[in-house]
């Protein structure tokens, strides 16, 4: 069989190609798929316009973050194999007919239809384009691998950004209580991401067999190190320690941030809620809405890049332990200091979108770029456990107290402590981790096979534009 | 910067080197911080509302 555009060989990048082309290939990929958690928007016009229920109206993003999960963690090894410009063509693909076919669906009063094609459709592009470009930044940028995932995985945070205002904009323009306006909207959104993701998977390269950054060595491995340079497999990752340990890190991280950013509205007005009207509270909960989606955003890039100078297992010291310290500082302070709400908040949240981003850096560091894509993948299943956890505890202990007569920020005092003593034990989990046993490591360099495959594309590689 | 600045095969084994046009790489940097700059201005347009609360 000739070997098609999308396969790994044909996009061996050239002689003269340069590395800072990648980040915004990534970028295009993340930055559409992101546009997810801006779902809220559709959600008023399509009860009002289908007559369904709210919880029928969340239906389409909660199995699309369910099918993220599970697409990353089944196809993950299928998207490190086949390479990133099938991985990003697919994901294009799926998550662009996902919005058509809710299109279809909603100008036809079809839910299922929505459900399907956003939820499930959707939800596959979601998933395979979300772990699509890690490893090969990774691969790109050995001397700041951090820096680059961090980069891309900002963008996944950005989506929303724009996609809400946008999208709010569209629904305003095409009729936001009418079957026609929204399938109108899925439409345009549809077909603008397909052109704006092409980008991205035209753009893709992959390093050369062998190619390092000019001057850069890698560091000669130390006795102890977590820098490995041996490979381990995405199957024999997940039976060591060091994965679950991980997976524990990363689920009770993002539990802690979920539970500010889940409830940060009903958070500032119950600890805040002196102001001259409703209006006026109202819109400066909002404010710290959006002041916390900046700090979870630049958290991302930020914390992610300072992990290549602190070491992984440092950062992740700083996240828990100091995310633990600053909810403490909530519970002693409360509402007596705005200010210090202010920062703590700020901080733990940055500290959650850190813990998104510095982590495929950290499974690079203690597994080897192998099959670092496959091994996120399946480590994403931890984010969909937390994404159940956080809200569940914040809401339900939130509403436990508000039946036992509190109210204001006492209202959240359980759940603050609830949410130290898990970033206490993922810090403990942190403490934890060690090399990965030499057992595991894979007998060759598997990356020279994975290459190797390659081979032929080098001077095919040539003719690329 | 480039694939070339590297310790990879001589570029004379893998073809002569063709550096990429620094015009693809700000029209690739623009594709993606247009769109995100528009988001940037939205959101501190919402962070001010904080403030002036």
């Amino acid at each position: 069989m000739t070997r098609g555009l999308l396969d790994r060989s044909r996009i061996v990048a050239r002689p003269g190609w340069s590395r800072w082309l990648v980040p915004p290939a990534a970028l295009s990929i993340h930055l559409a798929i992101g546009s997810v958690y801006a779902w809220s928007v559709f959600k008023i016009p399509l009860e009002k316009s289908l007559h369904i229920s709210g919880t029928a109206s969340a239906l389409p993003f909660t199995i699309g973050i369910v099918m993220l999960g599970l697409s990353a963690a089944v196809l993950g090894t299928r998207v490190d194999h086949k390479g990133p410009r099938w991985a990003m063509f697919v994901a294009t693909v799926c998550f662009c007919s996902g919005l058509l076919i809710a299109a279809l669906g909603v100008s036809i009063s079809q839910y299922w239809l929505v459900v399907f094609g956003y939820g499930v459709v959707g939800g596959i592009g979601l998933g395979i384009g979300y772990i699509s470009p890690v490893s090969t930044l990774i691969k790109w940028f050995p001397d700041r691998p951090g820096m680059a995932t961090g980069l891309a995985i900002m963008g996944f945070g950005g989506g929303a950004l724009i996609a809400s205002p946008w999208t709010n904009s569209l629904l305003e323009a095409f009729g936001h209580n009418t079957t026609a306006g929204i399938a109108k909207t899925f439409l345009v959104i549809g077909c603008t991401y397909a052109v704006f993701m092409s980008m991205g998977w035209l753009l893709i390269r992959v390093p050369a067999p062998g190619w390092t950054p000019q001057g850069w060595k890698p560091k000669p491995q130390k006795a102890g190190s977590l820098i490995t340079t041996a490979s381990v497999s995405a199957a024999n990752a997940i039976k060591t320690p060091q994965f679950w340990l991980l997976w524990v890190v990363l689920c009770f991280n993002v539990t802690a941030g979920i539970g500010i950013l889940e409830k940060a509205s009903p958070i500032y007005q119950d600890f805040f809620p002196t102001a001259p009207s409703k209006a006026v509270l109202a819109s400066a909960a909002a404010g710290f809405v959006a002041l916390l989606s900046l700090a979870n955003m630049l958290g991302r890039i930020g914390w992610s890049s300072e992990s290549d100078l602190l070491g992984r297992k440092n950062i992740y010291r700083l996240y828990l332990g100091g995310g633990a310290l600053l909810y403490l500082t909530l519970e002693l302070t409360t509402n007596s200091n705005k200010i210090t709400f202010l920062v703590c908040t700020i901080l733990i949240l940055s500290f959650y979108g850190a813990g998104f981003a510095t982590i495929p850096a950290y499974l690079r560091d203690l597994f080897g770029t192998y099959e670092v894509g496959a091994i996120h993948g399946r480590l994403l299943t931890a984010w969909s456990v937390a994404g159940v956890l956080g809200p569940l505890i914040v809401n339900g202990m939130a509403d436990a107290e508000k039946r036992a007569g509190k109210s204001g920020p006492d209202l959240y005092t359980v759940s603050f402590w609830v949410m130290i003593g898990l970033l206490v034990v993922g810090f403990v989990c942190n403490e934890l981790i060690k090399p990965v046993a030499p057992k595991h490591h894979e007998p060759t360099s598997p990356d020279d096979d994975l290459l190797a495959r390659d081979e032929v594309p080098l001077k095919q590689a040539e003719k690329q534009p | 910067m480039t694939n070339s600045e590297s310790t990879a095969p001589p570029p004379t084994e893998r073809g002569p080197e063709r550096p990429v046009s620094p015009g693809l790489i700000v029209l690739a940097w623009l594709w993606v911080a247009v769109p995100f700059t528009y988001a940037l201005w939205q959101l501190f347009a919402k962070i001010t509302q904080l403030f002036s609360a």
